[in-house]
């Protein structure tokens, strides 16, 4: 017995039975409400949690040359994260993670430090392109190191240098106002997509379609199992260039560190082989990701290196522009018999246009003027010829409009004309302004693309093509119906005239041109130089040793003199002279012909024999037995098969 | 005095029904921890189950009176070893709960003392010399049950101090509390609360505000309460077989305070009333024995054990189910635990002690 006698009250015991029984209901009620009224709910909140739909990368399509050599390929980047693990010191660990990854330890800290604010479900990411032995140490400390991860995406390998940047351009993340444009609505924040160059141009063909997977997920984020849905990416499609790596390399080396631009092109179908602009950035750069400093620094260069100047270069394009003259004359039947006194320069309108040879060329007629770029036989048939028929020709052959060239941003230059003036200046159009126009300088201002086009048109007696750096066939139709790479406009022009003026600038190279220095022995060019003032010949005495303010020189040249195989159009800024320009150009048109002679003939190609020697079927004369005839014969003959030609480049520099 | 004590009238029906739950919670258990670090955490489990059975036999056999008796020894005892926990506790997580002893075990000794206080209260409500409740009484029950509670709310840990309050109140309750006396009381305390919160830790009040609303930081202190509803919720009427939430590991600590919202979501509302009910069945026949105690301190001992299972059930499953702020309570029987599991069982013990003293006299 311990303490009262007297039980508590049975009352109260009952009482307390039912309290605990309303306590259970409670309970009961409350499972009922989650898992039978709610159920549906809580579980999609739980799928929620454990699905994921991760993005599978579609990795951009390839750049080819006309070859299908490889100008731009992708490559495989891993970049290392930290998931954060609400159970883990990340502070702790920092020093094994900086040094599996070859960090500093105190970058490392920072990072964790700097997201330490960032919703936990958002990973740091901590270095991209790790090193595949990085990589390999991640794998290795799956265990130790749970909250080091690798994310996997596909990057833009780009050649080494700047080679060919301006024709490929880069690729970056879309922007807001991208997305705004109807070309790129469809494309999602994030996206990588090109900004310049055929990476813009050809951006629809390129990028693929990224796929996704439905990945089981762990509280931490980590995947678990196998993917339990996966719909595959679409890789991006190839794109064919037209471009040639052999030629790109040789006009690439051949301007070096000036500069300029370079065209080459196939005259007969507008395809460009070669095209180069300096100077020059690494698109590389703007494959990770670019930093301001670096992109402030390519933004402000007063040479303006993301300006892809073959095509963006508004310029006037000098004595080039005679050959255009030239045809005009011609055409309106002014030209042929025309012959001039140059003593040096002459004085139209009361002033007095010099010469560029002070001492004057004596009777000139149209192919001396040409080969001797004689500038007063110039002045006298613009003089002649008028503004209004000047503009027409120059507009005939493409110049002051885009050549249609299937790269963004091109330019349309200008050529003056009496209402040009007229709209943009609200002046009256002087005469003497024509005069200046005769000899390519004044308002006129050409791209190298236009100069090239038009020059081609001439060496092909009037059929004018449209330049383009893709190979259409293949091309979905959207590109064919915005791109012209097909179209050609016959200009007609007198046969008589093409011959004369054609043979007239195949003399420029020879010791009475030119560009004698720019001649090349074996090889049949014909061109032209120039050389355009940037700024008045009174200004630029002031500033002899400014280079800024130094000439432009100019060439544009095709071999051979007949129906062409290619045209080269150069543009040297502060090159003074177009002889130096034309040497340039002509290491282009060597490399081109170089090619062309080492290319393997349908001849060896046909029957490989193992011993060097092929059978040709062949018919000869040799002499009759008494010796005073000959006779026809006919049998086999075996010819040594030509060496095996130079190793050609097999993909763009920097390319595997 | 000599007393005729026998097994037969060891409550076996009770200690099979604790069995099952026991069972359920070490496969629970074992499911919940089998991929991580915990793995392996139900055998121990189990030496726990068996160590508490072992105790539960040793406390049945020791005579109640004997320990009532005593009891002022012990809760000297108690006051002590709370006070050597502040002064030389191991830290972890921020608070000092456990005292390491010689052979690498934490000591809870927050645990053992409801043990006494249950012994303490029977005993003050036992000797009680009024019929009715007196406001003497109030402040004496209220002041064996505040003293050590108080030093567990400084260790801090409010869940264990909140266990020791239903002790209290059974004890006032069953000692014949007069309705004007609770409501003067529950006044006082509505009053008390703004004070309270001024002294709440931060994550406390992070976490009584992410009970009030889960969605508010679903990331961070909300989480658990989030994670815990999915879980409930996914299982269904007869459960899920993904069970995504548990393996997972969305539901934080599925062996320990989550146990239930596990064992919810792998068994369904079928199978956690299946738990509630073994639970009621326990509840109700613990407070049966309470009914035939030989004595007055026989039944507030009881009705002591049957208050703090009661508490525990009821703000372990209700945080489960979003009802209850999260306080680290665990469910008595099924959460991994030695404390918890040796606790429940001496209780058992005692109540088994009064049960085979029940046909005496």
């Amino acid at each position: 017995m311990f303490g009262r006698d007297e039980k508590p009250s049975q009352i109260r015991l009952t009482a307390v039975q039912y309290i605990i029984l309303v306590i259970f209901l409670v309970l009961a009620y409350g499972l009922w409400r989650l898992q039978v009224s709610q159920s549906d709910y809580y579980q999609a909140a739980a799928e929620q949690n454990r699905i994921r739909n991760v993005p599978i990368l579609a990795p951009r399509g390839r750049i080819v040359d006309r070859n299908g050599r490889i100008i731009v390929d992708n490559y495989r980047s891993v970049t290392a994260m930290l998931l954060r693990d609400s159970s883990r010191d990340l502070m702790v660990d920092a020093d094994a993670i900086a040094s599996g990854l070859h960090m500093d330890p105190k970058e490392v800290k920072e990072k964790i430090r700097r997201f330490a604010y960032t919703p936990q479900y958002q990973p740091i990411y901590l270095k991209e392109d790790i090193t595949p032995d990085e990589e390999a140490f991640i794998e290795a400390h799956r265990t130790e190191l749970p909250e080091l991860d690798t994310i996997m995406a596909y990057r833009r390998l780009y050649p080494l240098k700047g080679f060919m940047a301006h024709v490929i351009g880069y690729v970056g993340e879309v922007s807001e106002g991208m997305l705004n444009q109807p070309r790129f609505e469809l494309y999602n924040p994030g996206d990588i997509v090109g900004q310049s160059g055929v990476e813009l141009e050809y951006n629809d063909l390129l990028m693929g379609k990224n796929g996704s997977r439905q990945v089981l997920v762990d509280s931490h984020g980590r995947e678990v199992g196998k993917p339990l849905e996966e719909k595959p990416a679409e890789a991006g499609k190839q794109l064919k260039l037209t471009i040639d790596i052999d030629l790109q390399i040789a006009a690439e080396e051949a301007l070096g560190d000036k500069n300029g631009a370079i065209v080459a092109m196939d005259p007969h179908t507008g395809e460009i082989l070669a095209m180069v602009s300096r100077p020059t950035f690494d698109p590389n750069d703007f494959a990770v990701h670019i930093t301001n400093k670096d992109w402030n620094k390519l933004v402000n260069d007063p040479d303006k290196p993301l300006l892809n100047k073959a095509i963006q270069a508004q310029l006037a394009p000098g004595s080039t522009f005679k050959i255009i003259m030239s045809v005009a004359g011609w055409q309106e039947n002014i030209a042929q018999t025309m012959t001039v006194h140059c003593n040096g320069g002459q004085e139209f309108y009361g002033r007095r246009f010099g010469c560029w040879v002070k001492s004057g060329h004596g009777e000139v007629d149209l192919t001396k003027a040409i080969y001797q770029s004689c500038d007063v036989f110039f002045y006298n048939l613009a003089n002649k010829l008028g503004i209004e028929r000047v503009a027409k020709y120059a507009t005939m052959f493409g110049l002051g409009q885009k050549t249609g060239v299937d790269l963004p941003q091109e330019v349309s230059g200008v050529v003056p004309s009496e209402e040009w003036k007229l709209r943009n200046f609200r002046q009256k159009w002087f005469a003497g302004e024509t005069i200046s126009v005769g000899i390519g300088q004044g308002a006129l201002a050409v791209t190298p693309v236009q100069l090239t086009r038009a020059i081609a048109a001439i060496s092909m007696d009037g059929r004018m093509v449209t330049p383009h750096v893709a190979d259409p066939t293949g091309l979905p139709s959207n590109y064919l119906e915005v791109n012209h790479y097909d179209q050609v406009n016959s200009i007609p022009v007198d046969p008589n005239g093409y011959t004369i003026i054609t043979d007239a600038m195949s003399r420029v190279l020879l010791p009475e041109g030119t560009a004698p220095s720019a001649h090349i022995p074996g090889i049949d060019i014909a061109g032209k130089t120039g050389s355009a003032q940037v700024v008045s010949l009174a200004t630029r005495a002031k500033h002899a040793n400014d280079e800024d303010l130094a000439q432009n020189g100019w060439f544009v040249g095709f071999t051979p003199r007949r129906n062409p195989d290619v045209v080269v159009g150069i543009l040297f800024q502060g090159g003074e002279h177009g002889r130096l320009a034309a040497r340039v150009a002509t290491q282009v048109i060597k490399a081109y012909v170089d090619k062309q002679r080492r290319q393997p003939t349908g001849l060896a190609n046909e029957k490989p024999a193992s011993n060097g020697k092929a059978e040709i079927g062949a018919i000869w004369t040799s002499p009759d037995k008494d010796g005073d005839g000959e006779k026809l014969e006919m049998g086999h003959l075996a010819v040594a098969l030509p060496k095996k030609p130079l190793p050609l480049a097999l993909a763009a520099p920097g390319m595997r | 005095m000599a007393r005729y004590v026998s097994f037969k009238d060891f409550d076996w029906a009770l200690v099979g029904f604790v069995l099952i739950i026991c069972t359920l919670g070490v496969f629970e258990i074992h499911s919940a921890t089998v991929h991580t670090k915990f793995a392996g955490a139900h055998i121990k489990q189990v030496y726990w189950i068996l160590g508490g059975l072992a105790g539960m036999l040793i406390m049945s056999l020791l005579n109640y009176h004997m320990l009532l008796e005593k009891v002022h020894w012990m809760y000297i005892g108690a006051v002590a070893s709370l006070m050597t926990v502040l002064i030389f506790g191991q830290k972890y997580l921020g608070a000092r709960r456990w005292v390491k002893l010689p052979g690498g075990i934490h000591f809870q000794p927050s645990e053992w003392v409801k043990l006494i206080l249950i012994l303490a209260v029977a005993k003050y409500f036992a000797e009680q010399h009024h019929k009715d409740l007196t406001w003497s009484d109030f402040v004496k029950a209220g002041a064996i049950v505040g003293v050590p509670m108080l030093m567990v709310l400084a260790q801090p840990d409010l869940g264990t101090a909140l266990t020791y309050i239903p002790i209290a109140v059974m004890g006032l309750f069953l000692g014949g509390l007069h309705w004007k006396q609770a409501a003067v009381v529950l006044l006082l305390a509505g009053l008390a609360m703004p004070l309270a919160w001024h002294h709440l830790k931060p994550y406390q009040k992070d976490r009584l505000v992410s009970f009030m609303e889960p969605d508010a930081d679903a990331k961070g202190s909300g989480y658990q309460v989030k994670q815990s509803l999915i879980a409930v919720g996914s299982g269904g009427l007869f459960g899920s077989s993904e069970e995504s939430q548990t393996r997972l590991s969305f539901l934080p600590v599925p062996q320990t305070d989550f146990i239930f919202a596990a064992f919810s979501e792998g068994h369904g509302f079928v199978g956690a009333m299946g738990v509630l009910l073994l639970y009621f069945i326990v509840l109700m026949r613990l407070t049966q024995n309470a009914q035939t105690a030989p004595d007055r301190a026989g039944t507030f001992l009881v009705m002591g054990v049957v208050a703090v299972l009661t508490f525990h059930i009821l703000v372990n499953v209700g945080m489960v189910l979003g009802f209850m702020p999260v306080t680290g309570i665990p469910l008595p029987l099924m959460s991994y635990g030695g404390s918890s599991v040796l606790f429940m069982f001496l209780a058992l013990g005692m109540v088994m002690n009064v049960r085979m003293r029940r046909f005496v006299n």
